[in-house]
């Protein structure tokens, strides 16, 4: 039905777009959850430093975070070797590495919103828990994770918003190539670059501000649910 | 097969210390003491939600925590029931899963049945509903029967009633007394409020500024005056000297509907309560509801008048003294106080030794009927 709106290449960029933020999303997830539960509700020497680390991407130039990637990750990089000599896969200039450069710029807003889900939920019920005969994880699982479900949901979304939008960082580390990397808004960019591409770019635009208008209005909508959970009223 | 709970814990904080010793076999403990008394704090550390800095905290053969031995259960391995201030209800869970989610943790321990404790507490019509949906009253009463369905071996219960109204107070303080009939398991019952630990302890346990300052009696404990100043305050400002005493039920006038009470000898008229002849109960006597005479008197409303001795007075602010009197044969004598008026003391020329009359206004009931009784 979209492909009726969509010319091929702008599916293209669409379908890329969302693999590309699904997949980072769902890699971020459980490292979020457990940084933000670790942030949320434990105090460590270095707490600080974790939470200064985890909130880099949001305040590097994206363009520092995607070269720090190559490095890290390219084909000479310490990781990316790693990856290509033991589990068989590269990250440098494919899909793989746009997912991952949308995954790392939008931790800290994923990290943030299910941090605060989990401030949310009263340690004295997890403590009442507790006399009830339940061990921390079974706390964890029967009560904690239940009550932050809305707020888990509107931080992946939230999240994944972000990863939709991921430009700078890709650009950088993974490139713009057309069916592989080239996003959403690296397909706007490379439009722009076009004499006469205005039009194509206008058309990215409206599609860009639907696409980030609908998943932060989910989000949104989560959020409040949360604070209904809370309550009880949910 | 469980023995008493014995505790003796230690705890250096820069603001607060806590030493706190004592034991508590089957029946109800009352620990009473003004707030910051550290009563939460040992309720905390016998269930294992915070430690003590050293110490040791035992249920019978089972040792909770002794620090010398490095010994620590973890809370969810104590089987403690823990009733606290607040309902603390799982919001996301009915109230029949919220009563269930001890239960299905208890694995083979037997203990009271789910029918048993929904019919003690009443929860029937309540367990299809969500917490948010629930008074104050029944709130509390479904997070005592979670506490219940999880076979505890000792029961907690941290101020269950400051959060209610006096409404909801008299609610649910029937079901207290029930479970107290029903259950003999040790029962740790935190107030500051007298009236409460009156109506429902055994014995109590007096904290104060992170010590034990009495235990033993409640009425032996809480009729000296100097621990109702501690738990009143200070100077006992605002707040007067009240006497608990065990009463019998002496005869009922049904003609009139009042009671008679035997109290040491004496007698006490006030409206009729549904109880036998020869139950006892616990009142209180305010010393601001006693007004003293120094002759009989004949024509007056007030017919509870009793024959009692000076034995001292006790200045009680600038305006006010507190006259302790003897009441009843000397070898069972109990001792009351009335508060009266400098002015009136003067007037009257009360000293030591001098015989009056107490003319008692009211008295507080603690039994399983009502706050207070009017008397006759």
């Amino acid at each position: 039905m979209i492909d009726a709106w969509l010319t091929p290449g702008e599916m293209q960029a669409l379908w890329l777009s969302l693999k590309t933020g699904v997949v980072g999303t769902a890699i971020s997830l459980p490292p979020g959850i457990a940084i933000a539960w670790v942030l949320a509700r434990r105090n460590f020497v270095g707490k600080l430093a974790l939470d200064g680390l985890v909130h880099m991407p949001l305040v590097l130039p994206p363009v520092v975070t995607g070269y720090l990637l190559l490095i890290l990750f390219g084909h000479r990089g310490p990781l990316g070797h790693f990856f290509e000599t033991y589990l068989g896969f590269t990250l440098a200039f494919n899909w793989k590495g746009a997912a991952l450069a949308s995954a790392v710029m939008g931790f800290p807003l994923l990290v943030r919103a299910i941090r605060l889900a989990f401030e949310s939920v009263d340690p004295k019920l997890e403590a009442a828990a507790r006399t009830l005969g339940a061990g921390p994880m079974d706390v964890f699982v029967s009560i904690t994770l239940p009550l932050v479900t809305p707020g888990l949901i509107a931080g992946t979304l939230l999240g994944f918003a972000r990863a939709l939008g991921e430009f700078g960082a890709t650009i950088t580390f993974v490139a713009n190539i057309p069916g592989e990397t080239q996003t959403l808004p690296i397909a706007l960019y490379s439009a722009l670059q076009v004499p006469e591409g205005e039009i194509h770019a206008l058309r990215f635009v409206i599609l860009s501000i639907l696409l980030a208008v609908g998943a932060l209005a989910a989000s949104e909508f989560f959020a409040r649910a949360q604070q209904r959970r809370i309550r009880g009223a949910a | 097969m469980s023995g008493g709970l014995s505790v003796s814990i230690a705890r250096r904080a820069e603001a607060f210390s806590l030493d706190v010793t004592f034991e508590a076999g089957s029946g109800v403990t009352g620990i009473i003491g003004p707030s910051g008394a550290g009563k939460t704090m040992t309720l905390e550390a016998i269930a294992g939600l915070a430690r003590p800095e050293s110490g040791r905290i035992a249920l019978g053969d089972d040792i909770f925590i002794d620090t010398t031995r490095r010994i620590f259960t973890a809370p969810e391995r104590r089987r403690i029931g823990y009733v606290f201030q607040e309902a603390r209800l799982f919001p996301h869970l009915s109230v029949a899963e919220n009563l269930d989610y001890g239960a299905r943790r208890r694995g083979s321990e037997t203990g009271m049945s789910r029918v048993e404790v929904i019919d003690l507490l009443g929860l029937d019509a309540l367990l299809d509903r969500r917490p948010h949906r629930l008074s104050g009253g029944e709130a509390q009463r479904v997070a005592i029967g979670r506490a219940l369905l999880a076979a505890p071996r000792l029961l907690l219960m941290d101020e269950p009633l400051s959060s209610l109204d006096i409404r909801r107070r008299r609610e649910i303080m029937p079901f207290l007394e029930a479970l107290h009939r029903r259950l003999d398991l040790p029962i740790l019952f935190v107030s500051h409020n007298i009236d409460e630990i009156v109506r429902l302890a055994d014995r109590v346990l007096v904290l104060h500024g992170g010590r034990v300052a009495a235990t033993g009696d409640v009425a032996a404990v809480l009729n000296r005056l100097d621990v109702q100043a501690l738990i009143l305050g200070e100077d006992g400002s605002g707040a007067d000297p009240a006497t608990i005493i065990e009463a019998r039920i002496a005869r009922h006038d049904e003609a009139h509907h009042l009671t008679e009470l035997d109290v040491g000898g004496a007698t006490l008229a006030l409206s009729q309560l549904p109880l036998p002849v020869g139950s006892k109960l616990r009142i209180r006597l305010h010393a601001r509801d006693i007004a003293l005479a120094t002759e009989r008197p004949t024509a007056l409303s007030i017919q509870n008048v009793i024959e009692a001795k000076i034995v001292e007075l006790k200045p009680a602010g600038p305006a006010q003294i507190d006259v302790a009197l003897a009441v009843g044969s000397s070898d069972a004598a109990i001792t009351l106080f009335a508060r009266i008026t400098n002015r009136a003391a003067e007037r009257l020329a009360l000293a030591p030794g001098r015989q009056v009359w107490a003319l008692i206004k009211s008295v507080a009931l603690a039994s399983d009927f009502g706050d207070s009784g009017r008397t006759a």
